[in-house]
């Protein structure tokens, strides 16, 4: 094995292989990135048995071969050279890397040992990758952090025709988004349960290509496993991980409630007075939101500790109403709301508050994307 | 001027608690060795203690080397009536008043000395009290801090009491054996005695630093402090419990993982109507494990928002449990156990109606059920024909 490349490529290509490497390997060969000089040209991989990582780019290929070194070693040296051609070679049992007049020598991992990838399935469809990126960082908001939970750090999939939509839910709050997108076969109707954190991580890393394919092979085809792939960094860059099993909660029911309640706020300004009052709301107590009169009271703190309290200006239709939030999750919401304007609906402060971006005050809410909070039991 | 001996704090002390209410109930009982529970001992009397009988002994053990115990199955209920009539005397004593169990309290009667007199004297009315209306024997330990009032209460004992005068408290605290020291437990007292210190006068003698050395910063220090006889704290009213758990013995056969999950669903309902029952949110979810080795192991997980939720608390302790599934498999289970923790006041957080409901309702009607009817009123189908044992009684929250 022995090849030239540009300096940038392999260092993008390496990062964002090894980004997905497991910091604590269940087996040591899972810890090494997988270099692959073929006639296509260079091909890196990562694999933790759960989620796989391969980036094809351009290089001076010399010798056909493969190897298995450190990945985080690998990508720290990457990082970290200067700007000149980087020459790689297989010398017997280490890598030797040679940039300038800088060179490592890298110890190897045995390769035949090294797990098979899992197959890219047939692609379903695909999407422009921005819409997709930003479909994803709204949706992720309102995924569950807690792997006690795996259902819950899921976000599901649903394609029908030509809509996906996106969903996520913590059991606080849970977050809808539709896409449109362009799939194989016009009739298509299937669902997928991906790791939150994966298709985020995924969504945001293949930004710089147009479009982003899509490929899910359903578990009673085997596995149940989801592949995204799309151009970047001058080459293909690809990614596979295996479904979460379950029942997803029914999450879109839930958007379908009448309100009492409509107000609009612009969304910036909101983001900005919760930030600041809710400096001292302690961990897990609320910030009061008070709509009335033509504006919204937001209060944080109790009597005994300290105490904020902000007015802005808001729009509000129909019954006055006071509700408290978990301020994190009303903010997780908010920054991720795309509109200049921000419509809240509720209809009782014990019932979920419907959250979506409007383009201006009155106008009809974008429903493209919908973000639900539980509110917190006010004490008075 | 007067200046006071007597320390202000008193640690009251049941004397055999259960064993001791079944003796006031049947004279049969009284001057027998009489042992509580037939499968594990819960309780024993002084009479059962003398032939090596302690609390936690297995059933067949205790029956062996005392023939003569008689042995009675536990009546949850009286225990629980004789624990709130205690703790009606306490109250009416002093009102500063801080429960450590159902059948322990400290007492602060600092501020009595016009009222009632001398903490010594206050104790002895106490003892003389409790007999008198509730018919139970009870310990009491008078000293400055609470520390040496708990230790003087374990000396009195049986039916005694003990004043450490202030001005004697280290004659009193070092000639006694390290194991009376709080935090001081068989591998504690195995190291200690390793070192060759035996008395709370050797650890004294040996200086923090020493130790440290020797048991780790946490244990050096604590027990230093306390050999020392440095101990600030109060006496706090009201302070509430910091977790709620229960737990439940399994028997010689390994259950299958069915049986395991149903005694599993028994003890988080259990614990989870206390939680609501004192209106609080739990952030920690734990389960206690026991080994067929006896060797004992804990698996938490902390949540991400407090819940007071059956479904919540069930699936994470079905999530720990499953983990520690394999560890089961190889070494079998002797105990189970759930606590819920990190219990927090707060105002709660409600959670999603999926399918119309949160869980919230669900809970609140079989609590209410279960609170007008008894708890055997309603049950889950898979604990039909099953029995989990009593519930231990606790301190009212």
């Amino acid at each position: 094995m022995k090849f030239r490349i540009d300096r940038d490529t392999l260092a993008d290509a390496v990062a964002w292989t090894a980004r997905s490497l497991p910091t604590r390997p269940s087996v040591p060969v899972l810890a090494g990135l997988l270099i692959e000089t073929t006639s296509d040209g260079l091909r890196l991989s990562g694999f933790d048995y759960e989620t796989s990582a391969r980036a094809t780019v351009e290089a001076e290929i010399a010798d056909e071969g493969r190897a298995l070194v450190s990945g985080r070693l690998l990508a720290d040296i990457c990082k970290s050279l200067p700007a000149k051609p980087v020459d790689v070679s297989l010398d017997g049992v280490k890598v030797s890397l040679v940039c300038g007049s800088a060179r490592f020598s890298l110890q190897t991992m045995p390769v035949e040992d090294y797990p098979q990838l899992p197959e890219m399935p047939t692609a379903t469809g695909s999407v422009k990758s921005d819409v997709f990126a930003t479909a994803v960082s709204q949706a992720v908001a309102a995924a569950g952090r807690d792997d006690m939970l795996p259902l819950l750090t899921g976000v599901r999939l649903e394609m029908e025709g030509s809509t996906i939509s996106l969903m996520a839910t913590d059991r606080f709050r849970a977050s809808l988004r539709d896409v449109p997108w362009y799939p194989e076969q016009p009739d298509l109707s299937a669902h997928a349960l991906v790791p939150a954190r994966v298709l985020a991580d995924t969504a945001k890393s293949l930004l710089s290509g147009a479009d982003v394919t899509i490929a899910i092979s359903s578990a009673d085809q085997g596995e149940g496993l989801i592949g995204f792939e799309g151009v970047a960094g001058g080459g293909v860059r690809r990614t596979t991980t295996r479904l979460l099993e379950g029942e997803f909660p029914r999450v879109r029911q839930l958007f379908q409630t009448q309100s009492q309640t409509v107000a609009y706020v612009v969304t910036a300004s909101l983001i900005e007075s919760v930030r600041r009052v809710a400096l001292v709301a302690e961990r897990n107590t609320p910030v009061r939101l008070t709509f009335a009169e033509g504006q919204l009271l937001l209060e944080a703190g109790s009597g005994d500790e300290a105490q904020a309290s902000e007015a802005i200006e808001a729009t509000i239709e129909g019954e006055d109403i006071s509700i408290g939030f978990n301020p994190h999750y009303l903010l997780e919401g908010l920054n991720v709301m795309s509109d200049p304007v921000v419509q809240l609906a509720f209809t009782q402060h014990t019932r979920p508050a419907a959250l979506a971006g409007v383009a201006e005050v009155g106008a009809d809410p974008d429903l493209a994307f919908r973000y639900l909070i539980m509110p917190v039991r006010l004490q008075n | 001027m007067f200046v006071s001996v007597e320390g202000t704090i008193l640690h009251a002390d049941l004397d055999a608690f259960y064993a001791s209410v079944e003796q006031r109930d049947n004279p049969r009982l009284r001057g027998r060795p009489v042992i509580v529970g037939s499968g594990v001992v819960l309780a024993s009397s002084y009479e059962a203690r003398a032939c090596g009988v302690r609390t936690a002994m297995n059933g067949r053990q205790a029956y062996r080397l005392c023939p003569q115990a008689i042995v009675v199955p536990p009546r949850m209920t009286a225990y629980v009536a004789a624990s709130r009539a205690v703790f009606e005397v306490f109250a009416q004593t002093t009102p500063v008043v801080e429960g450590l169990s159902i059948d322990e309290a400290f007492l602060d009667v600092g501020g009595l000395r016009r009222l009632r007199g001398a903490p010594s004297g206050i104790a002895r009315d106490l003892r003389r009290d409790v007999l008198d209306q509730v018919g139970l024997p009870i310990s009491v330990g008078v000293a400055r801090t609470k520390f040496l009032a708990k230790v003087a209460s374990g000396v009195a004992k049986p039916d005694g009491i003990l004043v450490v005068p202030t001005d004697a408290e280290l004659e009193f605290l070092h000639p006694l054996p390290v194991e009376r020291l709080w935090g001081v437990g068989t591998v504690t007292s195995a190291t200690l005695r390793a070192a060759r210190i035996r008395t709370v006068g050797d650890l004294a003698a040996r200086g923090e630093k020493g130790l440290v050395s020797l048991l780790g910063p946490g244990v050096g220090r604590h027990l230093h402090d306390l050999a020392h006889n440095h101990d600030a704290r109060r006496v706090q009213v009201g302070r509430r419990r910091g977790s709620v758990g229960a737990q439940h013995s399994l028997g010689r056969t390994q259950p299958s993982p069915a049986e395991l999950d149903a005694v599993l669903l028994a003890l988080v309902d259990r614990v989870c109507r206390r939680l609501r029952a004192g209106g609080r949110t739990s952030r920690t979810v734990t389960i206690r494990l026991r080994f067929g080795d006896f060797a004992r192991a804990t698996r938490s997980h902390t949540l991400p928002v407090p819940t007071a939720r059956t479904q919540v608390v069930l699936d994470t302790a079905r999530e720990l449990l499953r983990a520690a599934r394999p560890s089961i498999e190889r070494r079998g289970v002797t105990l189970l156990g759930v606590a819920v923790g990190g219990l927090d006041d707060g105002p709660e957080q409600l959670a999603l109606p999926f399918d119309g409901t949160t869980g919230a309702e669900l809970d609140t009607a079989v609590d209410a059920v279960q609170d007008r009817f008894g708890t055997p009123a309603l049950s889950r189908a898979v604990q039909l024909g099953r029995d989990h044992g009593p519930a231990a009684p606790l301190l009212p929250d």
